[in-house]
C-alpha cells in the first residue's frame, strides 16, 4: 500500500454542526445585554468564569495529569493582585487585569519547582498547602485589608465606566471574552504539536518521554499557563465582587472543590467535558438553591458515582454512544486503498486511563 | 524558662498531629492511596461521639466503645464497597472519590449539627497539670494524648510484625501482584487495613473533640497537618510520622511564641522549608 494515499480529516460533521451551534449561542449571549436583564447577565458571568477555570483545570489534570487541588491559590492570588495594582499602583482595573494574571504565572513558578518534588497524590495536597500559606500571608498584610479584606476604591470602580449599567456591560463581555479565550486557547494548544505532546503524556507519561518528549518542562509550561490564565480569572472575579477578603479569595470549596467536581462530572480529558459540567452544576444549583448545602452532597456523590461507574465522565457517554465531537483535536486517518478499512483512527482519543 | 515551656507544649502539640497523621500514613502505606476524607472523618468521630455523649449520656471516653467498632465498619465497607474500585494506575479516581467523601462528610455534618463550634468535656483532667519547676507546667490531658500516640504506634508494630494479617500487609504493601498469586485476598487485606486506619482515626477524632473546639468545616487543615507530618517523617516509615508530627508541632509553638497569629503558618513554612532540603523526608521508607 502506498502510503501518500491517505488523507487526514479533522473536522467532522458532528464538529462543524457542534461549533456552529456553540457560535449561535456565543452570538445569543452577545445579544443579551440588550434585554437588561442584569440578573441573567450576572449569572452568565459567572457561568464564564466557571467555564473559563473549569477548562484551566481540564487541562492541568486532565492532560498534563497534574493533579492540584491548590488552585484557588493562583485565584486568590490572582484577586488580590488586582486590588493592590488598582489601589496601590493607581492602575486602571481593566489593565491590571492581565497584569494580576502575569503576577500569578510569575509566582507559580517557584511553586511548580517545589512542589513538583511531590508524586501525584501528595502533589495534590503539597498544593492545596500553598493555597493555605498564601491565605495566611494576605491575613498578614494590613496595606490589603488584612484579615477582614477590603473593598475596590470608589475612583478605580468609576474608572471603569461611570455608571453602574456600563460598568456590568464590560465586566459581562470581559467574562465571555475570557470565556472564549479559555475554549480558544486550549483548543489550539491540543492543535498545536505541544498538544500531540500532551496527548501523548496523558495516555502513558513514561512511553512519551521515550520517544523525545520533556516531560518535566512541558509539565511546567502548562502549570504556568494555566497559573496565569486563572489568576486573571481570579481578579475577574473580584473585580466584578468589588470587594475581596482572604476567607473568600482561597476558599477550597468554591474554588478547587467545585471545579474539579465539575471537570470530573463532565468528561475529563475533553474539551466538552467542562461545558457539560458546569451546565449539570449550575442546573444542580440553581435548582436547590432552597435546601442549603444539598447540592453540594449531590455533587459530590455524583463524581463519586462517574469514578466508579463511568470514567469518561457524561460528556464522554454521549460522545462514546454517537461518536460526537464538537472540537476536532482529534487526527482521523483516511486511506484510499480499498484492501484496507476506510476509516483508521489514530490513538489520539481519550485514553483507555479517563474511560 | 519561657522557651522549655514552649519546647514541651511543641513536642506534647506533636503528639496530636502524629497521632492525626497514623491512620493517613497506614492507609497510604498499604495501598497507596491518600485519603483527602482523612481530617473530615476525624472531625466525623468527633461528631459521632458528641451525638453519643448526648443521646446515651455516656462519658466521652466510654463513646469510644461505640465509635471505634463503627469506624473500624465503616472503613472495612468503605474500602471493600467504594476505595478498592478506584485502586489501579491512574490517581484520579481515588482522589476524587476522597474528596467527593469529604464534600459529603462536610455538609453532611452541616446539615445534621449546624455550623456551630462544640466541644467534648471530660472535667477536670482537662486542666490538670504536673509541675515540673517553678515555672513549667505539662497539662496531664495533653501527656495521655502523647502516651496515646505512643501506644497506637507500638500495637500498630506489633500488629504488623507480629501478626499473619500484618504479614500480609506488608506483602502487599511491597507487591501487590505478587500478594495475589502466593494466595493473599488483596481487597480483604485493603479492606482490614482502611478498617483499622479509621479505628486510628475514631481515637484521634474523639481525643481532639476534648482537647479543642470543632466545627464541621475544621476537617481540611487536620488533613493538612497530618499530611504534612507524613511528609516530614518519610512515607511509610510509622516512627518518622511521630517524629514528622513533633516537628511540626515544634514549629507550630515557637512560631505561636513569637506572634499567635504565625502559629499555623510557622508549621506550614518548615513544612515547605524540608520538602526543599530533604524532599523524602527525614526517614523514607518508599519512594514518593
Amino acid at each position: 500500500m502506498s502510503v501518500s494515499s491517505y488523507r487526514i480529516e479533522r473536522a467532522t460533521r458532528a464538529s462543524t454542526i457542534g461549533l456552529t451551534l456553540l457560535g449561535l449561542g456565543l452570538v445569543g449571549l452577545l445579544l443579551l445585554p440588550m434585554t437588561g436583564d442584569r440578573s441573567t447577565m450576572r449569572l452568565v458571568v459567572e457561568i464564564a468564569y466557571f467555564l473559563a477555570l473549569a477548562q484551566m483545570w481540564n487541562l492541568l489534570a486532565g492532560y498534563a495529569g497534574l493533579l492540584s487541588v491548590g488552585q484557588h491559590a493562583f485565584i486568590g492570588f490572582g484577586g488580590y493582585m488586582l486590588f493592590a495594582l488598582v489601589a496601590h499602583a493607581g492602575l486602571s482595573p481593566l489593565v491590571s487585569l492581565p497584569l494580576a494574571g502575569l503576577l500569578s504565572g510569575l509566582i507559580s513558578i517557584p511553586v511548580a519547582i517545589l512542589m513538583f518534588r511531590l508524586s501525584g497524590p501528595h502533589f495534590a495536597i503539597g498544593t492545596w498547602v500553598v493555597a493555605e500559606v498564601f491565605k495566611l500571608t494576605f491575613f498578614e498584610v494590613p496595606a490589603l485589608g488584612g484579615g477582614s479584606g477590603m473593598s475596590l476604591p470608589l475612583q478605580a470602580v468609576r474608572d471603569i465606566a461611570p455608571t453602574t449599567q456600563a460598568r456590568e456591560l464590560i465586566i459581562y463581555l470581559t467574562a465571555l471574552g475570557i470565556a472564549v479565550a479559555s475554549v480558544a486557547a486550549v483548543y489550539f494548544l491540543l492543535r498545536s504539536r505541544y498538544g500531540l505532546a500532551l496527548t501523548a503524556v496523558r495516555d502513558s507519561e513514561r512511553a512519551s518521554a521515550s520517544v523525545g518528549v520533556d516531560t518535566f518542562k512541558l509539565k511546567l509550561g502548562v502549570f504556568v499557563a494555566v497559573a496565569t490564565f486563572t489568576g486573571m480569572v481570579g481578579a475577574l472575579i473580584f473585580l466584578q465582587k468589588l470587594r475581596i477578603s482572604p476567607v473568600a479569595a482561597f476558599d477550597v470549596m468554591e474554588w478547587s472543590a467545585a471545579i474539579i467536581f465539575i471537570v470530573v462530572i463532565g468528561g475529563i480529558g475533553r474539551i466538552e467535558g467542562p461545558f457539560m459540567g458546569v451546565a449539570i452544576f449550575f442546573l444542580l444549583r440553581e435548582t436547590m438553591s432552597d435546601f442549603g448545602t444539598w447540592y453540594l452532597i449531590l455533587l459530590g456523590l455524583l463524581a463519586i458515582a462517574i469514578m466508579l461507574f463511568a470514567r469518561q465522565g457524561v460528556w464522554g457517554l454521549i460522545a462514546d454512544r454517537y461518536r460526537i465531537n464538537v472540537f476536532p483535536v482529534e487526527r482521523h486517518v483516511h486511506l484510499s486503498d480499498a484492501a484496507r478499512p476506510s476509516s483508521l483512527k489514530t490513538s489520539l482519543k481519550p485514553s483507555e486511563k479517563h474511560s | 524558662m519561657d522557651w522549655i515551656a514552649t519546647l514541651l507544649q511543641g513536642l506534647l502539640l506533636g503528639g496530636v498531629y502524629a497521632l492525626f497523621a497514623i491512620g493517613l500514613s497506614l492507609v497510604f502505606g498499604v495501598m497507596r492511596l491518600v485519603n483527602i476524607a482523612h481530617g473530615d472523618m476525624i472531625v466525623l468521630a468527633g461528631f459521632v461521639s458528641f451525638a453519643v455523649v448526648e443521646v446515651l449520656g455516656l462519658g466521652p471516653l466510654l463513646s469510644l466503645a461505640i465509635v471505634l467498632p463503627v469506624f473500624f465498619a465503616f472503613g472495612y465497607v468503605l474500602q471493600l464497597a467504594v476505595l478498592n474500585r478506584t485502586l489501579g494506575d491512574d490517581l484520579l479516581p481515588p482522589m476524587i472519590v476522597t474528596f467527593g467523601l469529604a464534600i459529603v462528610i462536610q455538609n453532611g455534618l452541616l446539615e445534621g449539627f449546624s455550623a456551630d463550634s462544640r466541644k467534648l468535656s471530660l472535667g477536670e483532667v482537662e486542666t490538670a497539670s504536673i509541675a515540673l519547676a517553678p515555672d513549667v507546667a505539662v497539662g496531664v490531658y495533653p501527656l495521655i494524648i502523647f502516651a496515646t500516640a505512643i501506644v497506637t504506634i507500638l500495637a500498630l508494630q506489633a500488629l504488623f510484625y507480629g501478626t499473619r494479617i500484618g504479614r500480609e500487609f506488608r506483602a502487599t504493601s511491597d507487591d501487590p501482584e505478587a500478594a495475589r498469586l502466593m494466595g493473599i485476598n488483596t481487597k480483604r487485606v485493603f479492606a482490614v487495613a482502611t478498617g483499622i486506619a479509621l479505628v486510628v482515626i475514631g481515637i484521634a477524632g474523639v481525643l481532639m473533640a476534648i482537647r479543642t473546639t470543632f466545627d464541621p468545616l475544621s476537617g481540611p487543615v487536620r488533613l493538612l497537618f497530618a499530611f504534612e507530618a507524613v511528609i516530614i517523617g518519610g512515607l511509610g516509615n510509622i516512627w518518622g510520622t511521630l517524629l514528622g508530627g513533633v516537628t511540626l508541632g515544634l514549629a507550630q509553638a515557637f512560631g505561636g511564641a513569637i506572634d499567635p497569629q504565625f502559629q499555623v503558618m510557622a508549621g506550614h513554612l518548615v513544612f515547605l522549608a524540608i520538602l526543599i532540603i530533604r524532599p523524602r523526608g527525614f526517614f523514607p521508607k518508599v519512594a514518593h
